[in-house]
């Protein structure tokens, strides 16, 4: 093969013919980060760094006034680099989500918030209704919201109906590294959704993120998958080979599955035949 | 904390009680909110603020921003987040 067909071939493989925007703006990256429990600052830039990540989540806290500056993350993250997608973490109504999309809208990055609007502690599952309420209070105030809900339909055309620009429905619940519980309901809301549809929590391993990207699904955001590796910078790097990998397998479409074997190699011209 | 070790109630006549995320503080009256964030070392490009339950969007102004007794502030900022 000449030199030139196989950078042609690169070129094709590399090719997406569905580019990943989100409310007009592109990405290059599927994978987002969180840049939470990391054990330390260094560790999470270079996490970051291996992931090929653009989008990276942030927290809304208070300042602890008894400590130094130095905890704040925009001394580690240059928000120049990367794009901060603040969340609602934490908060369990919609009027508190609302306080702290508008504090992080507040920030001067910009008006994009992963709305979340938890229902149970234990579980960490979302409040469908409370999210809602505040997905129609934040679009209405100019925010590009990117909604975490669980994997129903009926919530996330709900969400889509209400202006979110993404929705974000859980592989499992938050932290937990079970994988994807129910691919169905995931195919199901990326198949019914115009807006992009970006799995958020549960992914525990690069098998996972890659099984995800195969259902076709626009994205993927995860924190602990990766902070709690044992090597957190190489499972960035795993995390990124297995969503370009599971979105390679998706445009390429899979083989059938079957019940009987097929052979490979021809079942003619065998010896003494 | 007063010396006493207990909360403040009330402040002399020089000084203003506010709250600042949760914890009663005293400080000198006529102080300006850019005078409290320089006291805590704080720059007031990586923070938010809220004051009685209004997020400040204009940063210059904090120069000018007088504290008031019972003032509630929430001082907040990003941290690493899933």
């Amino acid at each position: 093969m000449a030199h030139a067909d196989l950078i042609s071939r690169e070129t094709f493989t590399d090719f997406d013919p569905q580019p990943f925007v989100i409310a007009g703006r592109g990405f290059r990256s599927r994978l987002m980060i969180g840049t939470g429990k990391y054990a330390s600052n260094a560790q999470m830039i270079e996490a970051i760094e291996a992931s090929g990540a653009e989008v990276v989540t942030v927290a809304v806290r208070r300042v602890d006034l008894d400590r130094t500056k130095e905890e704040g993350i925009l001394h580690h993250l240059d928000p120049d680099h990367f794009f901060l997608l603040a969340n609602t973490a934490g908060c369990y109504t919609a009027s508190d989500a609302i306080r702290y999309a508008r504090l992080a809208r507040a920030a001067g990055f910009n008006e994009w918030v992963k709305l979340e609007v938890i229902g149970d502690q234990q579980t960490l599952l979302p409040d469908n209704v409370g999210l809602l309420e505040a997905t129609k209070t934040l679009v209405d105030e100019g925010f590009k919201v990117l909604a975490y809900t669980n994997d129903d339909l009926v919530a996330a055309l709900k969400l889509e109906d209400a202006g979110a620009v993404a929705v974000m429905p859980l592989a499992s619940p938050i932290g937990s590294g079970l994988g994807m519980l129910n691919p169905y309901a995931i195919r199901t809301i990326k198949q019914r959704l115009s807006v992009p549809v970006i799995v958020d929590a549960g992914v525990g391993t690069a098998s996972d993120a890659c099984v995800v990207m195969e259902q076709g699904v626009d994205g993927i955001l995860m924190n602990t998958g990766i902070a709690a590796a044992q090597d957190p910078v190489r499972m960035a790097a795993a995390m990124k080979s297995a969503v370009e990998a599971g979105r390679n397998a998706y445009l390429a479409g899979r083989m059938p599955r079957r019940e009987v074997a097929v052979p490979s190699s021809p079942s003619t011209g065998m010896l003494g035949s | 904390m007063t010396e006493s070790g207990g909360v403040v109630t009330q402040a002399v006549a020089s000084e203003v009680v506010i709250t600042v995320n949760g914890t009663e503080r005293r400080v000198p009256s006529g102080w300006t909110l850019a005078e409290l964030l320089a006291s805590l070392e704080l720059d007031a490009r990586t923070v938010v603020i809220e004051r009685n339950g209004t997020i400040l969007r204009d940063r210059p102004s904090f120069a000018s921003i007088e504290l008031a007794a019972d003032d509630s502030l929430e001082i907040v900022h990003f941290v690493g987040g899933g």
